[in-house]
């Protein structure tokens, strides 16, 4: 199977039906994407395909030949984004935290609240209540946060 | 536990006429987006052994009119029906429908095409598909069957599709009348629905509900007393006489009973 991974050509020997997830993890050694689920409901294992969001619990590797796959792995180190949600306190325990910035990657510019908060509402936080999640992605985008309730509505 | 995947076969096809040629010859189940299917493998009960993906069959994807009819590609995913303004200006409720799918993840993958193929009674999509009499198009290597999606479900999970047959397109005619949309699950996003409702409000208004009923259902009783001028609270008591819904999981026969008899109301007020 051969496909583009963080921006560098990989080719993995998986099963066909193997979930993209499994084969990051076990194949390429890219433990970053999560499992929460297992079944799209918890956003924890977002990976983007061709620059759209998915959950790789749900995509058999076969649907990702000749895609561009790109994981937490292959924002590096020192990602603006993952410096804001350390610094909001965006992550407690950090389950949700690579799916929820892979997420938020995929952001236009120039986002509303709701749009973040539309973004966001595949992927389940259990600890942060989400307004430190929303202002992380606000503020990585310059927009104002001063509006964020604590309560999240999506 | 998850199924083995060791056991599973896999083909995959690149265009609609090697697809066509696959599943004539031998029984492969087809896998789109696989936001259902995949659920079930890793739940541990997919049945299914020998797959078909057909995810890159990109000749499915297209949205586009014919005359005044809209053509809805089966392989179009629920973002390609949000972003588009033909679906936009002739159906917008399936848009609306579309926006409350999963979230954008399985918006992402999940596809109009997979959502009528699953027949869950629960489909987002379906009310809003039976509301319009859309046409679901069959096609197999040496034919083209046209089914109205009323008459496509022969109960839980059952459909006329026979195993050569993909769906490749799903028809809807022009639409008179207001439309109108409306899902209760348990929350906003990534809710399976308790009750989900879509209205035409004409005349004739034309109204469908799921998740009240083994499969996806229109509602003529109501519909008929609605067009002979009967008041709202008799065509409640009329819709009251005409689903059946049950307890399961998500819900209550008699919660559902209540919010679809509601939701009737509200369609009505808010389109009057």
């Amino acid at each position: 199977m051969k496909f583009v991974l963080n921006g560098a050509s990989t080719d993995v020997k998986a099963h066909p039906m193997a979930r993209l997830l499994d084969v990051l993890r076990e194949e390429c050694g890219l433990t970053g994407t999560k499992e929460g689920c297992g079944e799209g409901e918890c956003g924890a294992c977002t990976v983007l395909i061709n620059g759209e969001p998915v959950c790789s619990c749900l995509i058999p590797v076969v649907q990702v030949e000749s895609a561009d796959v790109l994981t937490i792995e292959g924002l590096g180190d020192d990602h603006p984004l993952q410096h804001l949600f350390m610094n909001e306190v965006g992550a407690q325990c950090g389950i949700c935290t690579p799916g929820m910035i892979m997420a938020a990657i995929a952001l236009g510019p120039a986002p509303t609240l709701d749009d973040v908060k539309t973004a966001l509402a595949g992927n389940l936080c259990r600890c942060t209540g989400y307004s430190a999640i929303y202002r992380a992605v606000l503020k990585w985008r310059e927009m104002p946060v001063a509006n964020i309730s604590a309560s999240a509505t999506r | 536990m998850r199924t083995a995947i060791s056991g599973l076969e896999v083909r995959s096809a690149s265009s609609l006429g090697e697809a066509l040629g696959i599943l004539r010859d031998d029984r492969w189940t087809p896998i789109a987006g696989a936001t259902d299917l995949y659920v079930a493998l890793n739940f541990g009960t997919l049945e299914p052994r020998r797959f078909l993906d057909i995810w890159a069959v990109n000749e499915l994807r297209d949205i586009s009119m014919n005359g005044t009819t809209l053509v809805i590609g089966a392989l179009a995913t629920y973002t390609s029906l949000i972003r588009s303004a033909l679906v936009t200006r002739q159906l917008p409720m399936l848009v609306e429908a579309s926006r409350q799918v999963g979230g954008p993840q399985i918006q992402n993958r999940g596809t109009l095409g997979g959502n009528v193929a699953n027949a869950s009674p629960a489909g987002d999509s379906l009310p809003v598909l039976a509301a319009v009499d859309a046409v679901v198009v069959l096609r197999s290597a040496d034919d083209e069957r046209r089914i109205p999606i009323t008459k496509f479900y022969t109960g839980y999970r059952a459909t006329v599709m026979r195993p050569n047959e993909l769906i490749v397109a799903i028809d809807i005619p022009p639409v008179e009348g207001r439309q109108w949309f409306r899902k209760v699950g348990t929350r906003a996003a990534q809710a399976i629905s308790k009750i989900v409702v879509a209205g035409v409000r004409a005349s004739v208004p034309r109204i469908a509900f799921g998740s009240v009923a083994p499969t996806v259902v229109r509602v003529p009783e109501t519909e008929g007393s609605l067009a002979a001028g009967a008041n709202i609270d008799e065509a409640a008591r009329v819709l009251s006489r005409e689903i059946a819904p049950i307890d399961d999981l998500r819900s209550t026969a008699e919660y559902r009973m209540r919010v679809a008899t509601n939701l009737l109301r509200r369609f009505w007020i808010e389109t009057g």
